[in-house]
């Protein structure tokens, strides 16, 4: 009997926790993690009703959880490629989508290595792990790519890299030292502050923006609408220029 | 076959080639000791011994990753002493996927254990045979098919491992990406094709194992 009284609990409270207010879900790339969970935070507070669920990953890996049929309210993207996808198989509503913020990718080493001082040292041999987000989908890695070519480095690097499942990965890897230098977005680099140490800032060829938009299945447009609104408002801004977005 | 399948499947079947030996031969000295000795904290150490078993993959992974890692109490002595490096290789991937097989064979091994019959350990001590010898010759036979079973069981959880594997070897393809990695990368980058074909593969591949296995298992001992 004692167990089945456990049993209910742990039932009750995984049924207590579907009952919300109305609960907003918002998909954003791994890279926002700490600015959304503050936007959501500040959201929440203005608007007591609405409670925000915040889901962050890699970009394509979030809008193909959005094409498997999670319900997501709203999707903020850390690349166009992705939006334009997500456009092109009618997953977002066209007319809702909004670019919100800028960023810049640089390239890091763990703090006190001084091994690699410009993106051509990643061909020395004492360089044996680079890492940067699997093109594949991660935006992060899809712009490190793109830098890489450019440079003429791609091919020969080929050996070294270690592709993260997110930019949050790489970053870990990097504050950890487990790779010599990897790929990431400055505002990563800076949440992460004297852990690691900036090599270089990179622009690569297509601009770093992020596009934000109601997912075309959701049930709560007008609610997601309002939280777009909020995000490119001034206080929206304001947090996001905390976090070093621009 | 293309190495788009046989890359990974190479990759996995040796993953958990050594994963499965080297649980074996951890795992049954523990399930031996825990079973048929007075040990001191016993229930610490059978706890212990089953824990992997019990914790999610990623809590396993990042133990390993905190203990084995570049700069990890264990994994900075093994990489300046020997050169030995786990994270983001294909022995890093052995390693999670041993962790994560060793209860499986533990606790066949000891249920196997102590189904053997103590009387007869007994009996070959009284006829003078030593430990060692009662544990080879009597203990080791007697408990034989539950620590097949377990290395079988452990062989297919090593196959399947993924959590652990992912945050201490990584997703690198062609090094450390087997088969279940090679799926979750393929459905990643929205490629439904490459991933349903790897599935399908996958899914022979196993039920294949599992048939020679059983065929294996009706044999005596």
């Amino acid at each position: 009997m004692r167990y089945l009284g456990m049993l209910g609990a742990i039932f009750a409270f995984a049924g207590a926790s579907f009952a919300a207010a109305t609960e907003l879900s918002v998909s954003a790339a791994a890279s926002l993690t700490d600015a959304f969970t503050e936007l959501a935070a500040e959201y929440e507070k203005v608007n007591p009703n609405v409670k925000i669920a915040a889901n962050f990953g890699a970009s394509r890996t979030l809008l193909q959880q959005i094409e498997q049929g999670a319900p997501v309210d709203v999707f903020a993207a850390a690349d166009q490629a992705t939006m334009d996808e997500g456009a092109s198989k009618k997953l977002i509503v066209d007319e809702s989508r909004k670019n919100f913020a800028e960023n810049g990718i640089v390239l890091a080493e763990p703090a006190g290595k001084k091994a690699v001082t410009a993106i051509e040292d990643l061909k020395k041999d004492a360089v044996t792990h680079v890492a940067l987000g699997n093109p594949d989908y991660v935006p992060a890695g899809r712009y490190a790519k793109e830098i890489l070519q450019a440079a003429g480095l791609w091919d020969a690097l080929r050996e070294k890299f270690i592709l993260g499942e997110n930019v949050r990965q790489v970053l870990d890897y990097i504050v950890r030292g487990e790779v010599d230098a990897g790929f990431v977005f400055s505002t990563d680099a800076r949440s992460a502050g004297d852990k690691l140490a900036v090599v270089a800032e990179l622009q690569p060829g297509t601009p770093v923006t992020y596009p934000i938009a109601v997912a075309s299945d959701s049930p709560r447009k007008a609610e997601g609408t309002k939280f777009i609104e909020y995000v490119l408002s001034d206080a929206g801004k304001a947090i996001l220029k905390k976090y070093g977005f621009r | 076959m293309s190495s788009f399948f046989l890359i990974p499947l190479a990759l996995t079947l040796k993953v958990a080639g050594s994963a499965t030996v080297a649980a074996f031969l951890s795992a049954v000295p523990f399930a031996f000791l825990v079973s048929k000795r007075r040990l001191p904290f016993k229930r610490g150490i059978d706890s212990l011994c089953t824990l992997p078993m019990v914790l999610p993959p990623t809590v396993m992974g990042y133990y390993l990753l905190l203990l084995l890692g570049r700069n990890g109490p264990l994994g900075r002595p093994l990489d300046e002493t020997f050169g030995v490096r786990l994270v983001f290789t294909w022995q890093g991937a052995a390693v999670a996927a041993a962790v994560a097989a060793f209860p499986l064979i533990y606790r066949s091994a000891r249920a196997g254990f102590e189904g053997v019959n103590v009387h007869i350990e007994e009996a070959a001590r009284d006829l003078g045979a030593s430990e060692l010898r009662v544990f080879w010759n009597v203990s080791l036979p007697m408990a034989n098919r539950g620590i097949v079973a377990g290395c079988m069981l452990a062989f297919a959880r090593a196959m399947g491992e993924f959590g652990a594997t992912m945050m201490l070897a990584g997703n690198l393809p062609g090094k450390t990406q087997t088969l279940s990695l090679a799926i979750y990368t393929a459905t990643q980058a929205g490629n439904s094709a490459a991933a349903f074909q790897l599935t399908l593969f996958t899914s022979v591949v196993c039920t294949t194992l599992l048939w020679g296995a059983e065929h294996f298992l009706k044999r005596p001992f």
